[in-house]
C-alpha cells in the first residue's frame, strides 16, 4: 500500500466514524465539534485528490463560518439534552428505513454497472504546476457562467428573504445611531463659561439664556 | 540544498526519510526563532507602553530587564494547571492546542527570502485564510469548555466578530490576487518587483488599512480585545486557564501577531524585496539580504500592532459589529470593482 492510499484510507476512516459520532453522542457541542471533523476530513480527502481549491474553500466556508455560527446558536440556547435523546428507539425503525432505501438508491445509480473503472477509468494525475485554482476559474467564468450566476442569484434572494423576515421596525425599541454618536463633537455636548468677576458673571448669565434662544432659533 | 549539505549524516537513509528528517529540521529552524521572538516580543510589548505612558517598564531582571521574558515563562511552567471541576476537560485542553497550532502551522508557506519557503505550495494565500478559519475555534472552544459565565461570554463575542472581521478579510485577500494573478506568496511578493511604489499598499492602499485592522481584530489585541474585556467580562475565555494552559494562549496570540505581520509585509509591502530597489540606492543597500528587510517590515507592523494598543480605548461590541460589517466589507466591495476597472486599463506598474 502506497503513502497515498494509506492516508486516504486514515482521512476517509477518520471522515465516516465522525460523521457517525455526530448523531450518537449525547453533547450538541460535541455533535457540531464532530461535524467539524468531518468536513476537515473531508477537505484533506479532496486535496488528496488534487482538488486543493475545493478542499480549502470547504474549510473556508464550512469550517470558519457556518460552523462557527452553529456553535454560537448551540452555546446560546443551552440545549436540554435530556429531551433530545427521547424518542431515539421509537423513531430508530424509520430512521433505519430511510437510510436503507438511500443506501439502496445511491448504490443503483451509483453501482460498478455505471460508474465502474473501466466505463470511468481514474483521471491522470494532473501535470505539476497546473493550479487546480485556475482551472476552476476558467471553465466557472465561461462555460458554466450562466448555472454559476444563477446559483448566486438564488443565493442572494434567500439572504435577501432571511433579512426582510428578521428586519422590522418594532415601535418602543430604542435604537442607536451610531453615525450620529461618532459625528458628535465636543462642542454639541459642553459649552465652555468663563467666568472672570461679577460684573461679567450677570452678563454670562444673560448671554448664556441668549444662547438658549439661539439653539432653538434654527 | 539542504539534503545535500546534511548527506553525510542522513545519506543512507532512503529518499523519503531524508525528506521526513531535512523537512523537520526545517520547521524546528522556523519555529525556534518564532517562539523566542515571541519571548521578547511581550518584553518589547511592555517597554514601548511603558516609554509611550513616560514610565519605564521591566528593568529588574537582568540588565535593563532583558531577562524579563524568561522569568515570566519559568513563573508560568511552574504554576499549578487548575482545572475547573465541571470542564469538560478534553475540549478544555484541546483549545490552547488548537489555538496555537493553527498560529504556528501557517508559517509553513511565508516566503522568508527569495526561495526561502517550507512549502511552496500554489494555494498558499488560501490556506493562510483556511488555518485562520480554522484558528477561531480555539477561542470559542475555550470559552465553552471553561463552564463559567463570564468564559462563555468571551467565546461568545469572539465567535461573532471573528467571523465578521474574517470575511473582510478575505475580501482583502481577493484584491491581493486580483493585484497578483496568483495565489503563490512567492509568486505575490515577486509581483512587486521594483521601488517602493510598486508595492501593493499603494494601489490597494484600502485593502491594505482593512487587512491590517482586521488582522488586528483577528488576533484579539486592543482595541478589538472584547473576547478578553478584562474590565466587562474579567478575562473573558481565558478567566479559567492557568500556569502553562494559559501560556499557550499568551504564545498564540503574540504568534498570530507576528503571522499577520508577515502576512501584510508579504502582501502589501513587498516581502524580502528592498524598497531602494530600482532607484540610485540600491547598490548601497544591496548587501543587506532580502530576509532582514522582511524582518524590517514585521518589526515595523508589529510596533504599529502596540502603538494601537497603547493609544485606542476598546471598543464597544455594536461598534466592532458595525465597523465590520457595514464599514469594512462595502469598502473591500467596492474596491474589488475599482480594481476591476485598473486591470482593465492595465494602471500603473501594478496592474
Amino acid at each position: 500500500m502506497s503513502l497515498y492510499q494509506i492516508l486516504f484510507y486514515v482521512f476517509a476512516s477518520v471522515a465516516v466514524i465522525a460523521a457517525i459520532r455526530v448523531v450518537t453522542v449525547r453533547n450538541p457541542v460535541h455533535a457540531a465539534l464532530f461535524l467539524v471533523l468531518t468536513f476537515f476530513s473531508t477537505a484533506l480527502v479532496w486535496v488528496l485528490m488534487e482538488a486543493e481549491f475545493l478542499g480549502i474553500v470547504l474549510l473556508l466556508v464550512y469550517v470558519g463560518a457556518v460552523m462557527v455560527l452553529f456553535l454560537f446558536v448551540v452555546m446560546m440556547l443551552d440545549v436540554n439534552i435530556a429531551p433530545l435523546r427521547e424518542g431515539f428507539i421509537k423513531n430508530l425503525p424509520v430512521g433505519v428505513f430511510v437510510a436503507l432505501v438511500m443506501i439502496v438508491e445511491l448504490a443503483l445509480i451509483l453501482g460498478p454497472a455505471s460508474f465502474g473503472l473501466d466505463i470511468y477509468p481514474p483521471p491522470e494525475p494532473a501535470a505539476a504546476q497546473t493550479g487546480n485554482t485556475l482551472a476552476i476559474g476558467q471553465v466557472l467564468y465561461t462555460k458554466f457562467v450562466y448555472p454559476f450566476e444563477i446559483a448566486a442569484f438564488i443565493l442572494l434572494v434567500a439572504i435577501v428573504a432571511a433579512i426582510a423576515l428578521a428586519h422590522r421596525r418594532r415601535p418602543g425599541v430604542h435604537y442607536q445611531d451610531i453615525d450620529a454618536q461618532v459625528r458628535v463633537r465636543a462642542t454639541d455636548r459642553v459649552r465652555i463659561a468663563r467666568f472672570d468677576d461679577d460684573k461679567t458673571r450677570r452678563g454670562d448669565i444673560a448671554g448664556d439664556s441668549n444662547a438658549n434662544q439661539d439653539e432653538k432659533k434654527p | 540544498m539542504i539534503t545535500e549539505w546534511l548527506s553525510p549524516v542522513i545519506g543512507w537513509m532512503s529518499p523519503a526519510w531524508q525528506y521526513l528528517v531535512v523537512h523537520v529540521l526545517l520547521t524546528l529552524v522556523i519555529m525556534m526563532p518564532i517562539i523566542v521572538s515571541v519571548a521578547y516580543l511581550t518584553l518589547a510589548e511592555r517597554k514601548v507602553i511603558g516609554y509611550m505612558h513616560v514610565r519605564i517598564g521591566p528593568n529588574r531582571v537582568g540588565p535593563r530587564g532583558l531577562f524579563q521574558p524568561f522569568a515570566d515563562v519559568f513563573k508560568l511552567m511552574f504554576k499549578e494547571v487548575i482545572t475547573p471541576t465541571v470542564a469538560n476537560k478534553f475540549i478544555f485542553y484541546l483549545a490552547p492546542i488548537l489555538i496555537l497550532v493553527a498560529a504556528l502551522v501557517a508559517w509553513a508557506v511565508i516566503p522568508f527570502d527569495d526561495g526561502w519557503v517550507l512549502a511552496d505550495i500554489n494555494a498558499g494565500l488560501l490556506y493562510v485564510l483556511a488555518i485562520g478559519a480554522a484558528g477561531v475555534y480555539g477561542v470559542i472552544l475555550a470559552g465553552w469548555a471553561s463552564n463559567s459565565k463570564y468564559a462563555l461570554l468571551g467565546g461568545m463575542r469572539s465567535a461573532a466578530h471573528k467571523v465578521a472581521y474574517e470575511l473582510a478579510m478575505g475580501f482583502a485577500l481577493v484584491g491581493v490576487l486580483m493585484a497578483s494573478g496568483s495565489l503563490n506568496l512567492s509568486e505575490i511578493v515577486r509581483g512587486q518587483e521594483g521601488s517602493i511604489l510598486h508595492w501593493y499598499w499603494l494601489p490597494l492602499l484600502p485593502m491594505f488599512v482593512v487587512y491590517f485592522v482586521s488582522g488586528v481584530a483577528e488576533t484579539n489585541r486592543a482595541p478589538f480585545d472584547i473576547s478578553e474585556g478584562e474590565s466587562e467580562i474579567v478575562a473573558g475565555f481565558h478567566v479559567e486557564y492557568s500556569g502553562m494552559a494559559f501560556a499557550l494562549f499568551m504564545l498564540a496570540e503574540y504568534a498570530s501577531m507576528i503571522l499577520i505581520s508577515a502576512l501584510a509585509a508579504v502582501m502589501f509591502l513587498g516581502g524580502w524585496l528592498s524598497p531602494f530597489q530600482g532607484t540610485f540606492l540600491e547598490p548601497v543597500f544591496a548587501f543587506v539580504p532580502g530576509i532582514v528587510w522582511f524582518l524590517v517590515k514585521i518589526s515595523f507592523l508589529l510596533f504599529v500592532f502596540i502603538w494601537f494598543r497603547a493609544t485606542f480605548p476598546r471598543f464597544r461590541y455594536d461598534q466592532i459589529m458595525r465597523l465590520g460589517w457595514k464599514v469594512f466589507i462595502p469598502v473591500t466591495i467596492l474596491w474589488i470593482a475599482v480594481e476591476g476597472v485598473f486591470h482593465y486599463f492595465q494602471v500603473g506598474p501594478w496592474f
